[in-house]
């Protein structure tokens, strides 16, 4: 379980939210929206651990995650802005970096691509797929993971409606699988689990 | 942890496989930086004996400070850094592993190619046999050095001339013990104490500058 308590955070001086106490528990997900500004990505990497915040404390599973990184990153899996895809390697190279920590066979990363629909292009090297194949790309590693703690920061920006049905399925079953999610996304979520929504512009500002 | 570490490393390898032109740019930076010294110096063969320490030495140590240009950079660019932040492994274990990648790639070519360069200023060989030592010991303490430069200045537009006024401060003792443990071999004095020295700062720096890189590239992340 994910415990954020009066966590605050600044950006150049500028306040971005004070205050802010949420918690997400397992097949639990969390939809954080608000202006453009607002702070949802300096959230989503305070609570990776990329950004340091101005107050305020996360814990996980009951432990502090700034005294127990290792343990809390093995668990998590961020998406960010950015792809994270080396633009001369292919795609299944690029799985297969992006993944070379975990036990991936051949045959996992193959079946991957495929759902992901990029069976056919996957000797491509990434610098010939389009925005949105190659954000389909960095989804492919949510279907190779094991971690518990899914961060992604707008991860429907490029997808086609297609693209988005098939990574609303995956995170409902995710979801369903007791798994944990925190997403951002200014599009209204169509997914059918039921999804808690905060908003960084109203009480936290 | 170790399997991370290893598929860490092979990354670097696999990428360096795929763009070998960043180091051919950096080898062929350091061959035609040693061959302009005696076309711009004397071609008088005890005069370039002198010097040839001190020429291949200052190359090497050029053709490091360019490499360093690419070591972050593109990973910031496309979002690979912050993935590598997140690993369930220290994150200077994480760096000590992916600096030795980069010393593997861009330096050791240098180190193998200096008894070449040697024989080019017509040293002996137990004179070149130093050298490459120096070398050996020498270059890994600038790459780690350097890293620090590199991690502090990855985020700004041109970096590059930067990062070299950053370093050359911190380059000048092992540049000092390198070129003197060969010109001391020349005139016959024990170098001993220059590789003493060199050791020392090679295991200081491994130990150290990791940390430091961590630190520097929290700051350039946050």
């Amino acid at each position: 379980m994910l415990e954020v308590e009066g966590l605050a955070a600044e950006r150049e001086e500028r306040l971005l939210f004070s205050g802010l106490s949420v918690s997400v528990s397992a097949g639990e997900g969390l939809h954080i929206i608000g202006e453009n500004g607002a702070g949802k990505t300096t959230l989503l990497r305070i609570l990776c651990g990329l950004t340091l915040q101005s107050a305020g404390k996360i814990s996980w599973c009951g432990q502090a995650v700034s005294k127990f990184r290792e343990e809390y990153c093995s668990d998590l899996l961020y998406l960010g802005h950015k792809n994270a895809n080396k633009t001369e390697l292919n795609c299944r190279e690029n799985l297969r970096l992006a993944l070379g920590v975990l036990p991936v066979s051949d045959d996992a990363i193959s079946d991957a691509l495929h759902d992901t629909g990029l069976g056919l292009i996957s000797h491509l090297p990434t610098r010939f797929l389009s925005q949105g194949q190659q954000r389909r790309l960095s989804l492919a590693r949510l279907l190779l993971t094991k971690s518990k703690l899914w961060i992604l920061d707008e991860p429907y920006v490029a997808l086609d409606y297609k693209a988005i049905e098939w990574l609303d399925s995956h995170l409902e079953r995710h979801l369903s699988n007791q798994g944990m999610l925190i997403l951002t996304s200014h599009q209204k979520l169509t997914m059918s689990s039921e999804i808690r929504v905060l908003n960084l512009g109203e009480q936290y500002a | 942890m170790h399997k991370m570490l290893w598929a860490l490393f092979n990354r670097d390898m696999t990428l360096f496989m795929q763009r070998k032109q960043d180091v051919v740019t950096v080898l062929g930076f350091f061959l035609i930086a040693v061959a302009l010294f005696p076309l711009g110096i004397s071609s008088d063969p005890d005069l370039l004996r002198t010097i040839a320490p001190g020429a291949i030495w200052i190359a090497a140590l050029f053709s490091t400070v360019l490499a360093l240009d690419r070591l972050f950079s593109e990973d910031l660019d496309d979002g690979t850094l912050e993935q590598q932040m997140l690993m369930p492994v220290p994150i200077s274990l994480m760096l000590l592993v992916r600096l030795v990648a980069h010393w593997v790639i861009t330096s050791l070519p240098i180190v193998l190619l200096a008894p070449l360069m040697g024989l080019q200023f017509g040293l002996a060989f137990n004179e070149i046999a130093i050298l490459t030592l120096s070398l050996l010991i020498g270059t890994p303490i600038l790459v780690l050095l350097g890293a620090i430069g590199a991690a502090l200045t990855v985020g700004l537009k041109s970096s590059g001339g930067l990062v070299t006024l950053l370093l050359l401060p911190l380059y000048v003792p092992v540049l000092i013990l390198g070129t003197s443990a060969v010109s001391s071999t020349m005139n016959g004095v024990d170098v001993t104490a220059h590789f003493s020295l060199l050791g020392a700062a090679l295991i200081v720096s491994l130990v150290l500058s990791p940390f430091a890189v961590a630190t520097a590239l929290k700051i350039t992340l946050d």
